[in-house]
């Protein structure tokens, strides 16, 4: 009887434990987890980089500040997911037509050493007029890549060239530098156009 | 798949009597659709074409390389976004296309990579394009080669 008592009681201790790891889960890496601030991109305005756009300008955070922002990392010499993701974001600003008009859009490349402001100048002449291509010394699109998050890596190809590993995720930024959301690659274009108006429409408030 | 296998003791049969063995499977039952690629700029970057292949007989067949004289190194690849969001590129090896179906070489997917061109991609001109197949089959297509922005094969 006393012996069953403690195996009862043991049984409750037991189910506790498993109750409160549960709670513990659900709160850490379940469903009631928080996004995971750690991987999302920092305000612009916490970013501290200087590249050079593909017109010759001198380029930081601060010029994305004041107007919403579309921001993308690849490189020239992609042959599939970067033209792909140039060709949607052209598409997606041809759906906004005159809305987009007040966005910066930007294409940061992770290959300085092939993707000169030259090379920028001539690759992004090919797509949407709004897009500019932002280029610079290695250790600054390293910060770049840093303040959103953002990976990108060299890996030799078969054909004794390289092609470069990268995140292809198209970042949403507020007018105020505030990061708003993004859109991942093969993301719809019904998803993606909505997310994009959010951005914008946070400008509208911040002004009101 | 009662006649496939039929059939492939069939070929292990003629096979181990010395015979050459036809492709069971051949390429005349490989439709290739909606091929296109991007032109490119020079020749130094890779380029990057796209088509629907669909096997429409009745044996399985097998995509093993690919063969151009617009590229050196042509071969199909497979372009893999991860949950964190990167993206990485790799060969694909060979693609079996059982009886019906199809094999999408598409944007984000697999593609048919284009190394060390021997001539720029231009905008409105076609190159020729050779599947080849296990069993030594070879289906060769005519790819249109359209503008750099371009998203699919009606841009
Ligand atoms: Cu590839």
């Amino acid at each position: 009887m006393r012996r069953r008592a403690i195996l009862g009681y043991g049984a409750a201790g037991v189910g506790a434990v498993a109750l409160m790891l549960f709670v513990g889960w659900w709160r850490v890496d379940g469903p009631g987890a928080p996004a995971p601030v750690g991987q999302l991109p920092v305000a612009l305005t916490e970013m501290d980089f200087r590249l050079t756009d593909h017109e010759g300008n001198a380029v930081g955070p601060e010029t994305l500040i004041g107007r919403p922002t579309m921001a993308f990392f690849g490189f020239t010499y992609c042959p599939d997911v970067c033209p792909t993701t140039l060709s949607d974001i052209s598409g997606w600003l041809d759906d906004l037509g005159d809305e987009a008009d007040e966005m910066n859009v930007v294409f940061i490349t992770v290959d300085p050493e092939r993707d000169t402001v030259e090379t920028m100048a001539e690759y992004v002449g090919y797509f949407h007029p709004a897009i500019r291509g932002w280029t610079g010394p290695e250790e600054q699109i390293a910060r770049v890549a840093d303040g959103f998050r953002a990976t990108y890596e060299r890996v030799p190809t078969e054909s004794g060239d390289y092609t470069m590993n990268h995140t292809a995720s198209v970042f949403l930024f507020a007018a105020s530098g505030r990061f708003v959301t993004m859109i991942d690659y093969h993301e719809a274009r019904e998803f993606a156009v909505p997310k994009i108006r959010r951005a914008l429409a946070e400008e509208m408030e911040g002004a009101t | 798949m009662k006649k496939y296998i039929l059939t492939s003791t069939l070929a292990a049969l003629l096979t181990l009597g010395g015979l050459s063995v036809p492709a069971l499977a051949g390429p005349e039952d490989v439709v290739v659709e909606n091929a296109w690629s991007r032109a490119s700029i020079g020749m130094n970057r890779p380029g990057a074409a796209y088509m629907t292949i669909r096997n429409a007989g009745d044996e399985p067949v097998t995509l093993i390389g690919l063969k151009t004289p617009l590229a050196m190194m042509p071969e199909i690849h497979e372009t893999k976004t991860n949950a964190e969001g990167v993206s990485s590129m790799s060969p694909a090896g060979e693609i079996t296309i059982a009886p019906g179906e199809s094999v999408a070489l598409e944007p984000g997917g697999l593609h048919a990579m284009l190394m060390r061109l021997q001539e720029p991609m231009t905008e409105g001109e076609t190159f020729p394009l050779t599947l080849l197949f296990d069993g030594g089959g070879e289906v060769t297509v005519d790819v249109p080669i359209l503008g750099i922005a371009a998203r699919g094969p009606q841009d």
